[in-house]
């Protein structure tokens, strides 16, 4: 099954100048040129815009959910005193916005004791103290992200979560996102299971320009990972390296041993390698969410989330109760279908876009 | 962490600690348990509102059975309910004149794809002859995935990648379809991350276009409150005629698929299990509301057991079993079997009641054990299987050598198996007969 030397040839010749980009290896033409120009040009002017854009693009995509029934406790808070209304009104909201019954209760009761306790008249007031508790809990105590240290030979970041939350749809803006900075990346294609899997993020990895490191499918994810590691020490000289994984079921007890496994091979390349494990979650996924990070985390110790999918109506509630009862962190939000829709996590503006009618 | 709804009910009940009629003031606590289970479960606020007031109205001043529990009651109340919710179990319509058309539609990452062989496979090994339409055009190497799964199940697929319009493609497969006599036209179309106004056109372009006969919706067991904006917003626009919940092996409770099926009045038809190609269940209401409640999932066992089992060989088994005549050669056989279900842990949850205690057993620790057992049993010579009384120190010694464990493993093996000889005896002379359980385990 394994076809090693293979991958490696392909690897390269995939991102010689001499082969023209949009071709694969064997000449298949993976997109059409013209939506490769596209690409290019759109990249090349996104890289300009960057810093508001990514503001825009995260206030863009909750916009949608502020309409929707959180932007209700933006609403909630319009009134002009405190009544016994609002706190009811406001636990109902945050439990159709996924926060999850637990930790939306604990937020109704955090706000009502300090607002009992300040003194709180103003309703405004009042709203100030309820996102200021939201940030607390999103911001927690986890120490500073760590897959871009610039003194590390080379960083390596896992990518992991359940069957169609968008890993290989992240790694590629990941990628580009760490290319956009100068940095050198290369993509470990580690989920060899699903049909065309590899081919998908083929097509992600050259929208991003950097090199993917591929076996097979059916080959062993962790020899994959093997040849991945030495190939972004010797040939690619990369800084950052990132593994998509097959996606899986927590409850899928072999295919969680599998990806133990593919955490071993990494860290006995590296030292201390894996430096981010990222659990990637549907932002419309439901309670079954702090399951799945508690699952992970007992597995290969998850230590970010990146949130996706926030374009759609999704509330992404739920990241609230997985900060607040397992202390993991947000990292990134994925906010559309294009490569460069990848926001680093800013928790103000997280709860700001998910609760100001008025922004 | 969710602690079942079940335990809950009969604590809260445990302190009220009486019977006779259910009052007011009882049933309001036990409905504050079951709106949060619910929750937990991720059923949708505003469909657990409507839901437990129905309760609420049946269960104030029901009667309790003789036979049950306060707590019980209202369990049987909440579960008559959720099934009436949940709904019948539904078959495809494929009655009008062949080809029909399947067309699935879903957010991106719910699983359209992979359901779309699925059920291709299955359609098929009931003498269907589908065709599939490769019509998402938008995900990179969708059309590529698409392709790889026929060819894994050997049925075609109508592709042309990435470049024409999808409703074209659709109207080429249908003429392809008609061409190679198919009955069936399986439509994948292209899932969006937002419910936008452009994908929808493009779905209701197909639809126009195809008339398909059943339109299915396939959704994440696992999504949470938004679940109801989907169905509601597909179903107004595109017309669902059935759902389909997929990943339902994870361990979402599926709450979700009683919000879509009361905001949309459609009936839920498949369940995905698992990423295998026959990984699809035919829905039964019941099973699912067992499964919600955290009642555990006893039927789905029994018919994963029947799915594995030799039937021949259960039926000699059963034989032995009777005749007290079951020997260590039966007992590899039974273990070997046991192990094709799946790991103990996920049998253990299915089993109502011992949901919790299953979570606290180390399957690892269980399946090594397993293994250990194997090892010591495939070490024997037949006839020391088949009558274990012969193994004396000797054989002993050889037969932990040869499995790599020890002679006290090996003893504590043999008087295992002899205790659960007495058992069997006993139940035979008892007359009680082997029941569902002491033919899945041997016991």
């Amino acid at each position: 099954m394994r076809t090693q030397g293979l991958g490696f040839a392909r690897g390269r010749r995939y991102n010689s100048p001499r082969t023209p980009r949009g071709l694969a290896p064997g000449g298949h033409l993976l997109f059409s040129p013209c939506c490769l120009e596209d690409v290019l040009v759109l990249s090349r002017f996104r890289r300009a815009t960057v810093a508001t854009e990514d503001q825009e693009k995260l206030d863009q995509s909750l916009e949608k959910t502020r309409r929707g029934v959180l932007g209700r406790i933006g609403a909630l808070f319009q009134g002009n005193e405190i009544e016994d209304d609002l706190w009811e009104g406001l636990e109902e909201a945050l439990i159709m916005g996924d926060v999850g019954v637990e930790t939306s209760l604990k937020l109704v009761e955090a706000t009502r004791t300090r607002v009992r306790t300040q003194g709180v008249k103003r309703v405004s007031d009042a709203y100030q103290i309820l996102k200021e508790e939201m940030v607390r809990i999103l911001r927690g105590d986890a120490p500073p992200f760590d897959l871009d240290n610039r003194h590390r030979l080379l960083n390596i970041g896992l990518i992991v979560g359940v069957n169609g939350s968008g890993k290989t749809t992240s790694i590629g803006k990941l990628a580009h996102y760490y290319r956009r900075q100068g940095r050198r990346v290369t993509i470990a294609a580690g989920d060899t299971f699903r049909a065309a899997a590899i081919d998908q993020l083929k097509i992600w990895g050259q929208r991003a320009g950097v090199s993917v490191i591929a076996h097979a499918p059916g080959a062993d994810p962790g020899a994959v990972v093997y040849d991945a590691i030495r190939a972004s020490q010797e040939s690619r000289d990369a800084d950052i390296l990132l593994i998509d994984t097959a996606g899986r079921l927590h409850t899928n007890f072999n295919l969680m041993k599998e990806m133990e496994k593919i955490r071993n091979v990494a860290q006995r390349q590296v030292h201390k390698a894996p430096h981010e494990v990222l659990l990637v979650l549907d932002a419309t996924t439901g309670q079954n969410a702090i399951t799945q990070a508690q699952k992970f985390g007992a597995s290969v110790s998850v230590s970010g989330v990146i949130l996706t999918k926030l374009d759609s109506t999704a509330k992404g509630g739920v990241v609230l109760a997985i900060a607040d009862q397992l202390g993991v962190p947000v990292r990134f939000v994925g906010t559309g279908e294009k490569i460069t829709d990848l926001a680093e996590f800013d928790p103000w503006v997280f709860v700001d876009a998910l609760l100001d009618a008025n922004a | 962490m969710f602690e079942s709804l079940s335990d809950k009910l009969q604590s809260v009940f445990d302190t009220l600690g009486r019977r006779g009629r259910l009052t007011e003031a009882d049933v309001d606590k036990a409905l504050r348990e079951v709106r949060l289970a619910l929750l937990e479960a991720d059923v949708n606020f505003k469909v657990v509102k409507e839901f437990v007031a129905r309760v609420r109205e049946r269960a104030i001043g029901a009667d309790v059975l003789r036979s049950l529990t306060p707590a019980q009651q209202v369990i049987k109340i909440v579960n008559e309910e959720l099934i009436a919710t949940l709904g019948e179990s539904a078959r495809l319509d494929l009655s009008g004149p062949p080809p029909n058309v399947i067309m699935l539609v879903g957010l991106q990452g719910s699983g359209k794809t992979t359901m779309a062989a699925k059920l291709a496979n299955r359609l098929r090994s009931s003498g269907q002859r589908p065709l599939l339409v490769a019509a998402d055009t938008y995900r990179p190497a969708a059309v590529t995935q698409l392709e790889v799964l026929g060819r894994q199940i050997d049925i075609p697929v109508h592709s042309e990648g990435v470049t024409p319009p999808p409703p074209e493609i659709v109207g080429r497969g249908l003429r392809r379809a008609r061409e190679e006599a198919r009955t069936i036209v399986i439509l994948d179309t292209a899932g969006r991350l937002t419910i936008d106004p452009q994908m929808m056109a493009e779905l209701v372009a197909i639809k126009a276009l195809a008339k398909p006969r059943e339109i299915l919706l396939v959704a994440d067991a696992m999504t949470g409150q938004e679940a109801v904006r989907v169905a509601q917003d597909f179903h107004q626009q595109v017309g669902l005629t059935g759902l389909v919940l997929t990943k339902i092996d994870g361990d979402a409770r599926g709450g979700a698929a009683i919000s879509m099926r009361a905001v949309t009045g459609v009936p839920i038809k498949f369940l995905g299990t698992s990423e295998k190609i026959d990984g699809i269940e035919v829905f039964h209401p019941d099973r699912l509301s067992s499964r919600i409640l955290g009642m555990g999932d006893m039927l789905t066992m029994i018919e994963k057991a029947e799915a594995v089992m030799d039937q021949e060989e259960t039926a000699r088994m059963e034989k032995k079993l009777r005749a007290a005549s079951f020997d260590l050669d039966d007992f590899l056989k039974q273990t070997r079997q046991i192990k094709k279900m799946g790991s103990i842990s996920s049998l253990l949850e299915m089993i109502p009641g011992i949901g919790q205690a299953a979570k606290s057993l180390d399957p690892v620790a269980v399946d090594k054990q397993m293994r250990r057992l194997e090892a010591i049993i495939s070490s024997m010579t037949m006839q020391e299987r088949r009558s274990p009384n012969l193994l004396n120190g000797s054989r002993k010694r050889r037969v932990a050598a040869g499995s790599g464990t020890s002679v006290q493993e090996v003893n504590a093996l043999l008087s295992q198996f002899r205790q659960m000889q007495r058992t069997m005896k006993q139940l035979q002379s008892g007359r009680r007969g082997g029941g569902g359980l002491g033919k899945l385990f041997g016991l």
